[in-house]
């Protein structure tokens, strides 16, 4: 029976120290130091065909994608930054080559690239995006389509420095 | 015209059209202009097996007009290894078609929560066609298959209404409302069908 006893105690012992760790815990200001980096999205590198070239648009246009790059921490906007971009389209698969364009951020670290309308393959309408230059730890997103019929899609990067 | 034979020529009717209806408006789909052969065939491979999934348990529970006993049973195993067949298509297809969003779902680390529902089925009819291969003879063979058949069934509705594909939308549910009734009133009906026959 004292072994119970002894087992019960320890055990509201230890509970209550991890609660008060836990309380401890909650209290301690979080380390969000201004604009954490973005996480790599499950599946975003799917199909990606490395150096895509920097296109004009990709193939015939008409379906916008946008974002912006920034700097994990302050937030700043970072210019001149190398984005590559696929899909599955009107006008070919994620795996063809000519599905897949790059573009450059502008000063103000903002990206705009045309390409063929995205349509829905492996039961989603998405949009692959990839940052592996060099300078900031390579992400890979691949944001989806609210709808089908949509003719854009954005998707924003903080990069972390490598 | 007996009333036997009007309910069968009803009951034929609706799983006709259950089955007919959802693939004719699939064909009509303009996401097939953009995708290739193989692609599609994997598609169409999987609508298949949902209709497949329609006859499985009314096969199995003799509820098909004309289908009864051990022609039913028979059919059954005979659409089982089509199911078979046609998952196998469906997965080596999208496989063909983008390996690496394939691998994603049979590694259960696909970014789309349907994939994860169809290679549950799947595992679920890999799981049901080996035990009724090799030990349809242990005692508990039909609860190990009725168990399997309602993950099969289960994952499968899940897995194809989640997905944006080339199925309509309300056909597509009409189909996986028809699979759901089915096994449901299979399971239920066999299970009452049993108990009669105990009875006698």
């Amino acid at each position: 029976m004292t072994d119970i006893v002894h087992d019960r105690r320890t055990l509201i012992a230890g509970g209550t120290a991890l609660l008060i760790a836990g309380a401890t815990g909650l209290t301690v200001p979080a380390r969000a130091q201004g604009v954490a980096p973005t996480a790599s999205m499950r599946g975003g590198a799917n199909n990606y065909l490395p150096g895509a070239p920097i296109v004009e648009r990709i193939g015939g246009g008409g379906f916008w994608m946008t974002g912006t790059v920034r700097r994990a921490g302050d937030g700043a906007p970072l210019a001149g930054q190398r984005i590559q971009i696929w899909a599955h389209t009107t006008e070919g698969h994620e795996r063809d080559p000519h599905s897949h364009g790059a573009t450059l951020t502008d000063a103000d670290g903002v990206f705009r690239l045309e390409m063929p309308q995205i349509v829905p393959a492996f039961g989603q309408p998405h949009g692959h995006l990839a940052y592996d230059s060099g300078d900031f730890a390579t992400v890979f997103l691949r944001p989806v389509m609210s709808s089908a019929r949509d003719t854009s899609l954005e998707a924003h990067f903080v990069l972390q420095q490598a | 015209m007996s009333l036997g034979s009007i309910r069968a020529v009803l009951t034929w009717i609706c799983i006709a059209l259950l089955i007919s209806v959802p693939i004719v408006i699939a064909a009509q789909s303009p996401l097939l202009a953009w995708r290739r052969p193989v692609y599609i065939v994997a598609g169409f491979a999987g609508i298949v097996g949902m209709a497949f999934l329609l006859l499985q348990p009314m096969l199995a529970a003799s509820m098909l007009p004309g289908l009864g006993g051990s022609r039913g049973r028979s059919l059954h195993r005979l659409v089982g290894a089509g199911l078979l067949v046609a998952v196998i298509i469906h997965v080596a297809g999208l496989w063909i078609t983008s390996p690496p969003d394939v691998i994603d779902a049979l590694l259960f680390t696909s970014p789309t929560p349907f994939s994860v529902w169809g290679v549950i089925a799947m595992w679920a009819l890999f799981v049901t066609t080996f035990v009724a291969l090799f030990h349809r003879k242990l005692p508990g063979w039909r609860r190990i298959h009725l168990s399997l058949a309602i993950a099969i069934m289960t994952g499968s509705i899940v897995h194809a209404m989640l997905i944006e594909g080339t199925m309509e939308p309300t056909s597509k549910a009409m189909l996986c409302a028809a699979v759901f009734l089915a096994t449901f009133i299979g399971i239920f009906g066999a299970r009452r069908a049993r108990r009669s026959w105990l009875r006698r």
